[in-house]
């Protein structure tokens, strides 16, 4: 019979099986057993200023690395707080472990001290989640969590657990097994389709490869780039898709949607076979849906049979893991080459001619200033500095994209942002995660002013873990993006966008132990960046950007991508 | 608009019928009826779900959305297969001494009965496709109807498998 130990220490035993390094969170009434048990445990536990922040940064840990990204909090207003980051993960897909403390199984439902209905009101914001009512189900319900999180499309899972069952005693008798018979993952694809889908391919004369977060997820990078280079498609990746295949490919051409380039945009719009890998057909790609790749055949491989059909209906749909299907259609694509490559070599000869013809027309092209640090150089920079081998995590907003859009990365997991659900205060406890997930690389928050200063408790954090991340402020006084929207759509009508009260970042930087900069002008930026990447430690570059800058090219809401404004002469 | 029928064997957990109704809420796809109640498998629970849909798409993002949902077994869309489709309703109605025994003979034909006599009214139960019931209401409706409670449908497929094996078999409409 193993040994008596309580639910506190049980729940840390499996996470130490489930093989968790780290977990970031924020103590609480009813969490104090499972702290106290914590106290004299290896297991690290990174103190975040705010719970919110403690799911970002388990996002940000998972995101960097793939592996599951664990946050706890207590009751009540701690896991009311998680819920954003919740609903982050699972928009994005990201396999995350929520443990949060509830009263005392015998107070529920009385409205109790930090009573919160955590298992309600979570339900819709998680792949799954589990309120936790004996103390024999714990190790059962703690490796669940862990299974469903990660397998399949990942995502977030909520264990709520009473503080009576933390308290309890019993025996701990490891889980060899997990047996839902309800949760079934589809991994390896329908070979008849995969052959359907190779045949396609060699008949298409403008195949365009349409490669979202799912490559990222499954781990297909390399797989994906034998796919381009077998059938020398071009590709563009999703925002959430950035680095899955490496920046300086010949074959890709950029992001698509709202602010991707005009060629990614005018490619996918005239293409007459979508390959669509690992992505959902989002508003923010797709514009106006009717008028999206009106000519083309779809080919959508996804592991989430619910996401095949969902916006545009798929001509072939294929249900699996990305990687799988890949590995085993790139051989067929080969075998076929011989027979089928050259019938249709002339017109995807045209079509890479017209490709390129757009990417030089309209180049997305940094603006440069001699008297200001325009905010896309301020990415040029980045990009110089990183030199594809940093993380860089963003806020939400104009910097964003203007991140997206000028940073090339080499690999995936180096771009780390709130694509689907656009968290405003992600950022810097994104890069929280992804430094301690990753303390070997040189970890970029790029973040807005207004994001910023949701976040900016964590500069303590920071501080106090002595984490060197390179914290890049793109200082406009503006909500930028809101403020675009207002010139463009709003009649300049500029309603609440106005923050430039913002305080003195460097002053507050330095507030919290870490030395702060201040950039001007585009002279003063490569020097300022160096010596950043020079300091040890945290430093915090305050770049003070026009107010008026604009993102484009654009695709206006409502309209088609075939229909972008601002695009460059 | 038409009328879908699925039928959704769920593990009977706590939260399961929330889990479901919060997807159809979460995702806009309109319920007009669910009913739930144990099956011969014990643990687990059948709920049919009538849905009021325009697009043919909708049905089959709400199968694909429910099958994602752990506790969720199995679902079928039972509409174009041959099924066994029930209602019950009570129906409360004005009645005096005088019209009691012309009440009687009018609900005779739906096999409905008279379970509740009072002073001013009695309380009809009828049972079967819902159609019928509309019929039965129609009719009684002159009379007037002081109350009316309707169950919403519980359905099967005819001559269908037990739970025990359509839980082990699992769809094979979505291209696996």
């Amino acid at each position: 019979m193993p040994a008596l130990m309580s639910g506190a220490r049980m729940l840390l035993e499996c996470l130490v099986r489930e093989g968790v390094e780290c977990l970031f969170g924020y103590p609480g009434g009813v969490t104090l057993p499972f702290y106290d048990a914590m106290y004299d445990h290896p297991i690290r536990h990174v103190l975040v200023r705010h719970e919110q922040n403690a799911a970002f940064a388990a996002e940000g840990y998972a995101r960097a690395t793939g592996r599951v990204g664990v946050c706890c909090a207590t009751s009540g207003p701690g896991a009311t707080n998680l819920v954003t980051g919740l609903v982050d993960a699972m928009m994005d897909s990201i396999p995350i472990v929520a443990i949060t403390g509830q009263v005392s199984t015998k107070l529920i439902g009385s409205d109790a001290f930090q009573e919160a209905d955590t298992f309600g009101i979570t339900r819709s914001c998680t792949k799954h989640n589990y309120l936790v009512k004996t103390l024999a189900e714990l190790p059962q319900v703690i490796h669940e969590a862990f299974y469903v999180a990660s397998t399949g499309r990942p995502g977030p899972v909520l264990v709520d657990i009473p503080k009576d069952v933390f308290q309890g005693q019993g025996h701990y008798h490891p889980v060899s097994s997990i047996h839902l018979p309800g949760y079934k993952v589809y991994t390896e694809g329908h070979m008849g389709q995969i052959r359907r889908a190779a045949q396609m391919i060699w008949e298409s004369e403008r195949p365009f490869v349409y490669a979202g977060g799912g490559i990222v997820a499954a781990g297909a990078a390399a797989e994906l780039r034998e796919l381009v280079e077998i059938i020398d498609a071009p590709a563009v990746c999703t925002l959430m898709g950035l680095g899955a295949l490496p920046g300086d490919h010949p074959n890709f051409i950029s992001m698509p949607g709202m602010h991707g380039s005009y060629a990614a945009n005018m490619g996918m719009y005239s293409t007459d076979l979508l390959i669509a890998l690992g992505v959902r057909f989002d508003d923010r790609v797709t514009g106006r849906l009717s008028s999206f790749a009106p000519h083309a055949k779809v080919i959508h491989v996804d592991i989430d049979p619910a996401e095949i059909g969902k916006n545009r209906k798929a001509d072939l749909p294929i249900v699996g893991d990305v990687k799988r299907v890949l590995e085993r259609l790139n051989p067929l694509l080969r075998e076929l080459k011989p027979e089928l490559g050259e019938r249709k070599a002339a017109a995807r000869r045209a079509c890479w001619r017209q490709i390129r013809a757009w990417q030089q027309e309209h180049p997305l092209a940094p603006v440069f200033s001699d008297t200001e640090i325009k905010p896309q150089h301020v990415m040029v920079e980045i990009n110089r500095l990183s030199a594809g081998k940093a993380i860089v995590t963003a806020d939400v907003g104009q910097h964003q994209m203007w991140a997206a859009q000028f940073i090339r990365f080499s690999e995936p997991r180096q771009w780390i942002c709130s694509g689907g659900l656009g968290s405003m205060g992600f950022g810097l406890p994104a890069a929280i995660g992804a430094q301690f997930a990753r303390p070997d690389k040189l970890v970029f928050a790029v973040l807005g002013d207004g994001g910023f200063q949701m976040s900016v408790p964590e500069l303590s954090t920071i501080a106090s873990y002595g984490l060197p991340i390179k914290i890049v402020v793109v200082n406009n006084g503006y909500l930028g993006m809101v403020r675009q929207w207002q010139e463009l759509f709003y009649n300049e009508r500029y309603s609440e966008s106005i923050t430039s009260d913002v305080p003195d970042f460097v002053k507050l930087a330095e507030a919290y132990g870490i030395p702060g900069r201040r950039v001007d002008t585009e002279a003063d930026a490569e020097a300022v960046l160096r010596e950043a990447l020079r300091t040890p430690g945290p430093v915090l570059v305050d770049c003070r950007v026009p107010q008026g800058e604009n993102v484009y090219p654009m695709v206006p809401p409502g309209s088609g991508i075939h229909e972008m404004v601002g695009v460059k002469p | 608009m038409t009328n879908r029928i699925l039928t959704v064997i769920v593990n009977n957990r706590m939260g399961v019928l929330n889990r479901i109704t919060g997807l159809f809420l979460k995702r806009g796809f309109n319920i007009q009826s669910i009913t739930v109640g144990p099956t011969e498998t014990e643990g687990l629970s059948r709920m049919t779900i009538v849905l009021n849909v325009d697009d043919e798409r909708v049905v089959e993002q709400v199968v694909k959305q429910l099958h994602k949902q752990i506790d969720v077994l199995k679902v079928s869309d039972i509409t174009d297969v041959p099924n066994v489709v029930r209602e019950l309703v009570l129906i409360k109605v004005n009645s005096s001494v005088q019209n009691r025994a012309e009440i009687t003979t009018l609900i005779e034909p739906f096999r409905a009965s008279i379970i509740d006599v009072g002073r001013e009214s009695v309380t009809v139960q009828a049972t079967g496709r819902p159609e019928k019931l509309d019929a039965l209401i129609a009719l009684l409706r002159p009379y007037g109807i002081k109350e009316l409670a309707r169950t919403g449908i519980t359905a099967f497929p005819r001559d269908t498998e037990t739970v025990n094996e359509m839980a082990r078999v699992r769809p094979s409409t979505l291209y696996v």
